[in-house]
């Protein structure tokens, strides 16, 4: 098969690295004590059965849907301003953190400076501490601090998205065609207005469509944190499934698919006037 | 004294010598073209008087200041008065052209007046007036990726035009451009810099648009200078020896009626 006329030179690197991979994975489903056997156990499955059969119909009388409609703004409130807060930090650690503003890469054929490299990793490393921990464990925290409600679950999207975007703005910065930035500043502009020319038209697509899906994660986020007291959808969710009020569950997870499929549509409709 | 060069080297990253002990001297209003055969270090030598390159050795003087001498700022205050045309213009692609031209004023707007005109153009005539200069007016609102390779090439001269430099230095400026363009092109940037007072060096391939448009000619082989003199002291067996090539022996390099060039961008 491996005759001389046929012979692939990544045939071998190929297998190894697939090999490598299973060998990673297998101990990994060992420890996450996967056992998909639980799910055909009869018992399992009546009891799923039981509370999936309460879905239909989704519950809809006029306190309820009222209620619903409360809840949902307060989620995608809290998602919004919690982006918002988030940006805030965001914007200015991703142009510290990114070597896409660096004048003495442009002198050095993109290479940054020793100091430049030095002064970076702080704020590398700030980042990387504030999407480290979980905005759940955030919310936990949040409303000991200030109390049950929306303000909590606010503050711990802010501080865990703040990181992520951050880190993700910086990569998307150093991703496309430097030159522009770079010839920009070898004709003697500040810094931030060469971001402004060379490098914000060739990302603003990219960085808006990641924004709009962060959005999205966070109004997921919140519904999450809502089951610890953060308020919006979450919260209701959380009472409504203890209360085994099947309807009310279904009726809120159809919430759910109608917003993402909004974020969906407006991220769709801004890449496309953008490009 | 505008630029001024004492023996200066550079190599470059990769550890390929560009430069080797280049003393050159040129003076105000003084209009110089740079021949030499490929890899001959022309880009390099463009770049270092931009100070967009830092020698390794050797001493730049630009406009009367040692450029890597100043600070950060008072180097970004003297780039501002330098003008580089490069060869593939770096635009972003989704640039529209008059915010492209538009930015060749960066160095000198403050960052208000830079960001308010990104979101409005702050002076239209004053883009279209550039581009009307080099017949391409009806481009102002085209984004920068509609253009062909030549028609970009004279956005990034424009861009320079409106900049306004005190020395315009340009990196085979009309290498994509028909030979009609590319002689209409550089009489453009010729006739400016006379009317401004703007010192200008440009690096060509075509010898004959050199020899027709500039008083002085430097031959550049292998990061030395080879000759430096009047265009018209230069003669054939001067131009056999800078584009003489060791390894096509058989076919000799014709270096005078290469005029027309392939886009390389």
């Amino acid at each position: 098969m491996l005759s001389r006329d046929t012979r692939d030179p990544a045939t071998r690197p190929r297998l190894l690295l697939t090999l490598l991979a299973l060998v990673l994975l297998w101990p990994g489903i060992h420890f996450s004590e996967l056992d998909l056997g639980v799910l055909v156990a009869s018992d399992s499955q009546s009891e799923i059965g039981k509370f999936v059969s309460a879905f239909w119909p989704p519950a809809h009388d006029e306190a309820f849907i009222e209620l619903l409609l409360q809840a949902t703004l307060q989620t995608l409130a809290i998602a919004t301003a919690g982006m918002a807060l988030a940006l805030l930090l965001a914007i200015p650690a991703s142009l510290l953190a990114s070597r896409a503003l660096s004048l003495s890469a442009a002198a050095r054929a993109g290479h940054p400076g020793f100091w430049g490299r030095l002064l970076r990793w702080p704020v590398r490393g700030l980042l990387i501490f504030l999407r480290s921990v979980p905005e759940i464990v955030w919310a936990l925290l949040f409303v000991r601090a200030v109390g049950l409600g929306p303000t909590a679950g606010v503050l711990a999207i802010a501080i865990t998205y703040s990181g992520m975007l951050g880190k993700v703005y910086a990569e998307i910065f150093e991703s496309v065609d430097q030159r522009p930035a770079h010839a920009l500043l070898q004709s003697g502009s500040g810094r931030l207005a060469a971001f402004s020319y060379g490098i914000l038209p060739n990302v603003a697509a990219e960085l808006l469509s990641y924004t709009v899906y962060r959005w999205e994660c966070a109004i997921r986020a919140s519904v999450v944190m809502g089951f610890v007291g953060a308020g919006g959808l979450g919260q209701q969710m959380d009472l409504s499934l203890r209360m085994f009020a099947g309807g009310e569950v279904a009726s809120l997870l159809l919430t759910f698919l109608v917003l993402v499929l909004l974020a969906d549509q407006l991220s769709r409709l801004l890449r496309w006037r953008l490009t | 004294m505008t630029l001024h060069l004492t023996q200066v080297s550079l190599t470059h990253a990769n550890g390929v010598r560009a430069l080797h002990g280049v003393d050159l001297h040129i003076s105000a209003r003084e209009q110089v073209a740079i021949i030499g055969p490929s890899g001959a270090g022309k880009s390099s030598l463009l770049n270092l008087l931009a100070t967009a390159l830092r020698p390794g050795s050797g001493e730049l003087q630009i406009l009367g200041e040692r450029a890597w001498q100043l600070s950060a700022r008072q180097r970004q205050r003297l780039r501002a008065r330098i003008g580089l045309i490069h060869q593939a213009p770096p635009l972003p692609p989704r640039q529209r052209v008059v915010t492209a031209v538009l930015a060749g004023k960066l160095g000198q707007w403050g960052l208000g007046k830079s960001l308010l005109n990104l979101l409005h153009p702050l002076d239209i005539p004053g883009a279209r007036a550039a581009l009307a200069r080099l017949d391409l007016g009806d481009k102002l609102f085209a984004h920068c990726q509609q253009l062909s390779g030549g028609q970009l090439q004279r956005v990034g001269i424009a861009r320079v035009l409106y900049q306004a430099p005190e020395v315009l230095l340009a990196d085979e400026p009309v290498s994509a451009m028909d030979p009609v363009l590319a002689e209409h092109t550089l009489s453009v940037l010729c006739r400016h810099a006379r009317e401004h007072n703007v010192t200008l060096v440009a690096s060509l391939h075509a010898v004959e648009l050199a020899l027709a448009h500039f008083s002085r000619i430097i031959g550049l082989r292998d990061g030395q200078i080879l000759f430096d003199l009047p265009a018209d002291a230069v003669d054939r067996e001067l131009l056999d020896k800078l584009y003489a090539n060791e390894q096509l022996q058989s076919s000799p390099v014709p270096p005078a009626p290469l005029v027309v060039q392939i886009p390389r961008c």
